[in-house]
């Protein structure tokens, strides 16, 4: 099985690993860097469970090799903010009761991170679209959705 | 399984390069956002990834000498929030805008929409609309152009040969007497594939429809222009009459078939009506 050497910086870490062209940036992130926070869900790009910020830009990492991610800059929920420091976004996930399951939860939590990155105020319309790409199969999106306004209200103040 | 090799090519002499090298047993991968998944569920086990995606030669939005210029690993997000593409083809923007969601946008590229050549890519009926050209550069380093609507051969089936690699498109800009339209039908607002979509772009002079382009997806084995309906449109004042014609010929002219997403009746039924409102909207007016 031939490998290639990748280094990939998590959350502010370089990380080292020797990967398949096949391995995914999904499959990296949890078997090898231990970020069990990148749910594996469809593993197909349907659900958003997996989604990571890549260089900026929130993708799925079930739909990136981690030879794409080589050299590259990669935010997972980690870190967007931790128990002690949590971010906005998720501070207001858990006041507004924005998670069910909660498996869900670490991808729409990114995915609103990157919204709000690039649109700091964004009206309902543009939230909906923002997470479209995450899938809450407890179909609990009016509380997430209340949950990133209110977090972009506030970070707005 | 046997397993997969990986390249990366840092500019286009490294690409020709390893092109030449590996002629035939290569696959270019970009966005990944097809093949990927296709890799892991075993449809498809390539020999040799040649990794564009990084390619800063491939990824680009250019207006110049009356022409608009996309490179092939230009993301599907870029498109839709270019300025270029906003100002002068709305509908190309709009394909792209409603490709998917925003998390494969990101990675998907016009290219990989392209040379997929899924019936219902969602950037075909606009450039088909727009008369696009792909460019398509071979092993060897030679380049050719081939028109959109000669590129899709059948289901998933293309122009290019083995070892050529699609670089990218181009269409001459629109001029303003052009009017646009595109709508993407699909079972719901976000992250849906294609039940049917038809683009339009009708140059106008006047009352009358001088040139017409009208190009539906999901609707036949590759996305197609309506060659009938333009013929039917071109040289005429486009009235309520007219509009009626339209949507019987192009019910004769599609082929579609049914599947989860939709059946054959309702996708002829949807075709015709999206082509109405889309050459109504173009024109802005009630008729």
């Amino acid at each position: 099985m031939k490998t290639y050497p990748v280094e990939i910086n998590v959350n502010g870490e370089w990380q080292k690993a020797e990967v398949t062209a096949r391995d995914t940036l999904l499959d990296i992130l949890r078997d090898r860097f231990g970020a069990f926070e990148v749910k594996n869900g469809c593993a197909q790009g349907d659900c958003g469970a997996c989604t990571v910020i890549l260089n900026n830009k929130a993708v799925n990492a079930c739909l990136t090799l981690a030879l794409q991610a080589n050299g590259k800059n990669v935010m997972t929920l980690k870190g967007v903010g931790t128990p002690d420091q949590p971010h906005p976004l998720q501070q207001s996930f858990v006041e507004h009761g924005a998670i069910q399951c909660g498996f869900c939860t670490p991808g729409m939590v990114v995915s609103a991170k990157a919204l709000l990155d690039s649109n700091p105020e964004p009206t309902r319309n543009e939230i909906r679209e923002g997470i479209s790409g995450n899938l809450c199969r407890c179909t609990g999106y009016k509380k997430i959705v209340e949950a990133i306004e209110d977090a972009s209200l506030k970070r707005g103040k | 399984m046997k397993f997969t090799e990986y390249i990366k090519p840092n500019d286009l002499s490294d690409l020709h390069h390893m092109m030449e090298e590996y002629k035939g047993r290569s696959t270019v991968i970009a966005g990944g956002t097809n093949l990927i998944p296709e890799m892991r569920n075993g449809e498809k086990a390539p020999e040799l990834l040649i990794d564009i995606s990084d390619m800063a030669e491939l990824s680009f939005i250019r207006e110049n000498n009356g022409s608009i210029a996309i490179g092939a690993a230009t993301t599907i997000a870029e498109m839709a929030a270019s300025p270029i593409l906003l100002d002068n083809s709305p509908i190309l923007a709009s394909a792209a805008k409603q490709l998917g969601n925003p998390l494969t946008r990101n990675r998907a590229t016009l290219g990989g929409n392209l040379a997929n050549a899924s019936p219902c890519a969602d950037t075909a009926p606009p450039l088909l609309a727009l008369d696009a050209s792909v460019e398509i550069l071979s092993p060897g380093g030679k380049t050719r152009q081939v028109p959109l609507s000669k590129f899709f051969h059948g289901y998933k089936f293309t122009d290019l040969g083995k070892g050529e690699i699609l670089t990218g498109i181009s269409f001459p800009k629109p001029k303003d007497s052009t009017k646009g339209s595109h709508t993407k039908i699909g079972l719901r607002n976000a992250a849906s594939i294609c039940v049917a979509s038809i683009a339009v772009a009708l140059d106008m002079d006047g009352k009358t429809c001088r040139k017409a382009r009208v190009a539906a997806g999901s609707v036949a084995p590759i996305p197609m222009r309506a060659f009938r309906v333009e013929t039917l449109l071109e040289g005429k004042e486009i009235n309520a009459a007219l509009l009626e014609e339209c949507m019987a010929v192009v019910k004769a002219e599609i082929s579609p078939i049914s599947d989860i997403r939709g059946s054959l009746e309702y996708r002829s039924h949807v075709t015709a009506m999206i082509l109405k409102r889309n050459i109504k909207r173009a024109l802005k007016q009630e008729i």
